[in-house]
């Protein structure tokens, strides 16, 4: 398959991320775009890491492999990431007993 | 190499020191010991003492620049710690864990400082954040905390997500994360590679908190703990803007007329933005906020110049700027509340402090004989030296003199208002801190070499 369709698969993931994240208003869905945001990047970088590897594989046995160890990182800091950003929500929500975005616009003033 | 596997462990100890150590002041003592012992292991790294031999494969690279602008770093957390490490006290009890993530974030510091490869970018990047999101809501029973974390987490999340969109794409037309010159060169007629530089610019002006996208900055500011807000604000900060300028001079100047006409109107827009808005602030906190977006304005000029002139400007502008910041916090959160009432009579009151507050208040206002004006001046300088871009010096200086107004509001405030509340009480070791401080900022705005002399 051309490299295009994972392009346009994985830019169309990401601006439905980007999407909710402007759009909706409860704090979990907004967090779930931008996880969505972060996986439209892990499945590109894996497709090219399998375009690179295919081009150089005659040159060098390990091309593109660095790709593939990138979405690792990526995963790994995504879950640190879920975990702070998952307590900040409980914490919110103690206080105020909802998860509401328009919430945020308190402090404005 | 040292001061990074240094910060990491300590981090680590002082996680664990609240077992051991049972009182406030030992684990404050041992943050600043360590701090201490960081700081020489980073001096003697860079003097050729390496403590560890580590194979990093090309991901990082440790020049003077990335050492001295660590040991920069270092040092203002020191002043950080000394000025206001007592005032944590107050926000929680885990008092040991705050001093854990502030090492933490030094740890991501020294990575974006030394990356050559994207990888440790977007690592280093994280490790400042994600720390700092949990120290910005740290507060838990304050509303205005969690509000300021959860935005900050969001929208740092967000243009995470963005950056590394840049990333995948950059690694895609190049088929390398390595920041070179020569991996941009192969790929110039790539739309992928413009196209990822694009979201790699947005994204990091969203780190700085660049116009137009600061809006996050002073609510976030602003909520936050003043302890952490006067952190926040600085060391953070600088090490933001280092990650940028190294990112876009190491790799992205064969394009360089592609993106410079946009980083000048991102400067212009920030300077506007944030000098226009802050003369209208009632609190001093929120005046702060925004003129620190002001100030990224200026610290952003490197960009449009790489040579001796902005590496030297900001570098001085890092320090002038920490320093007079973290000076002012100092003193801001000690008060009651962050509203300008507070200052009326102050230097009847406090008569050094008002003395320092002016200095660090001139510097920022870029008057002459201040650390504060050189580093403007080198800034300007530096574009100057570049040949293009003469509106923008012309409306930086301009809006230099709008910032004059909102600094000297509290000059003015704080020696012609009277006032009969009494003010707040400080221990005469935190005055001589101060004083000396603002020495230094004295100092520096006239031999400018003392600092800039270990940048051979």
């Amino acid at each position: 398959m051309p490299i295009y369709y994972y392009i346009v698969l994985a830019i169309v993931l990401f601006c439905i991320g980007i999407v909710g994240v402007l759009v909706r208003r409860n704090a979990i869905i907004v967090f779930m775009c931008i996880e969505l945001m972060l996986n439209a990047v892990n499945l590109l970088m894996v497709a090219f890491s399998k375009m690179h590897h295919l081009k150089n594989a005659a040159i060098n046995a390990s091309a593109g492999s660095d790709g593939q160890l990138f979405v690792f990182f990526i995963m790994v800091v995504a879950a640190a990431e879920v975990s702070v950003g998952l307590a900040i929500i409980v914490m919110l929500f103690r206080n105020t007993h909802s998860v509401d975005i328009n919430f945020l616009n308190r402090l404005k003033h | 190499m040292n001061a990074l596997i240094v910060t990491a462990v300590l981090g680590v100890m002082m996680m664990f020191s609240s077992i051991v150590l049972k009182r406030n002041s030992a684990i404050r003592m041992l943050a600043i010991v360590g701090l201490l012992f960081t700081f020489i292991a980073n001096v003697l790294d860079s003097s050729g003492v390496h403590f560890f031999s580590i194979n990093i494969k090309g991901m990082m690279h440790f020049d003077q620049f990335a050492y001295f602008f660590i040991s920069i770093s270092i040092f203002c957390t020191f002043i950080f710690f000394l000025l206001s490490a007592k005032e944590m006290e107050r926000i929680g009890v885990n008092y040991s864990e705050y001093f854990a993530l502030i090492f933490f974030i030094l740890c991501g510091i020294i990575l974006v400082a030394s990356f050559t490869s994207l990888l440790i970018l977007f690592l280093g990047i994280e490790i400042i954040s994600i720390p700092l999101y949990i120290l910005t809501g740290s507060d838990k029973k304050n509303l205005k905390s969690n509000e300021a974390s959860l935005k900050y987490f969001l929208l740092g999340a967000f243009s995470t997500g963005i950056m590394l969109m840049g990333i995948a794409l950059f690694y895609g037309s190049t088929g390398s994360f390595s920041v070179e010159n020569s991996v941009v060169i192969a790929a110039t007629t790539s739309p992928m590679l413009l196209i990822g530089i694009l979201l790699l610019l947005f994204s990091m002006s969203f780190k700085v908190s660049a116009a137009p996208f600061h809006f996050w900055a002073p609510d976030v500011y602003d909520g936050a703990p003043t302890v952490f807000t006067s952190f926040m604000a600085t060391i953070v900060k600088a090490a933001a803007f280092i990650a940028f300028i190294r990112l876009f001079s190491l790799a992205f100047t064969p394009l360089q007329d592609r993106w410079q006409l946009i980083v000048a109107v991102i400067i212009a827009l920030t300077l506007f933005v944030g000098n226009i808005t802050a003369v209208f602030q009632q609190s001093v906190k929120r005046m702060l906020a925004y003129s620190s977006i002001a100030q990224s304005g200026f610290m952003l000029m490197a960009l449009l110049a790489f040579n001796t002139f902005s590496v030297e400007g900001i570098l001085l502008y890092i320090v002038a700027y920490s320093i007079s910041t973290m000076g002012i916090f100092s003193v801001l959160v000690k008060m009651k509340d962050s509203s300008l009432e507070e200052f009326n009579g102050f230097a009847k009151h406090q008569p050094v402090l008002a003395v320092a507050l002016t200095v660090f208040l001139l510097s920022l206002a870029g008057i002459p004989l201040t650390a504060g004006f050189l580093s403007k001046f080198y800034m300007l300088k530096a574009v100057m030296h570049s040949g293009n871009f003469l509106w923008l010096i012309i409306f930086a200086v301009l809006m230099a003199a709008v910032s004059v107004y909102y600094y000297f509001r509290i000059i003015q405030v704080m020696f012609f208002k009277e006032s009969d509340s009494n003010t707040i009480i400080v221990s005469t070791s935190f005055k001589w801190l101060l004083s000396a401080l603002a020495i230094i900022i004295i100092v520096l705005g006239v031999y400018p070499q003392l600092l800039l002399q270990f940048l051979v």
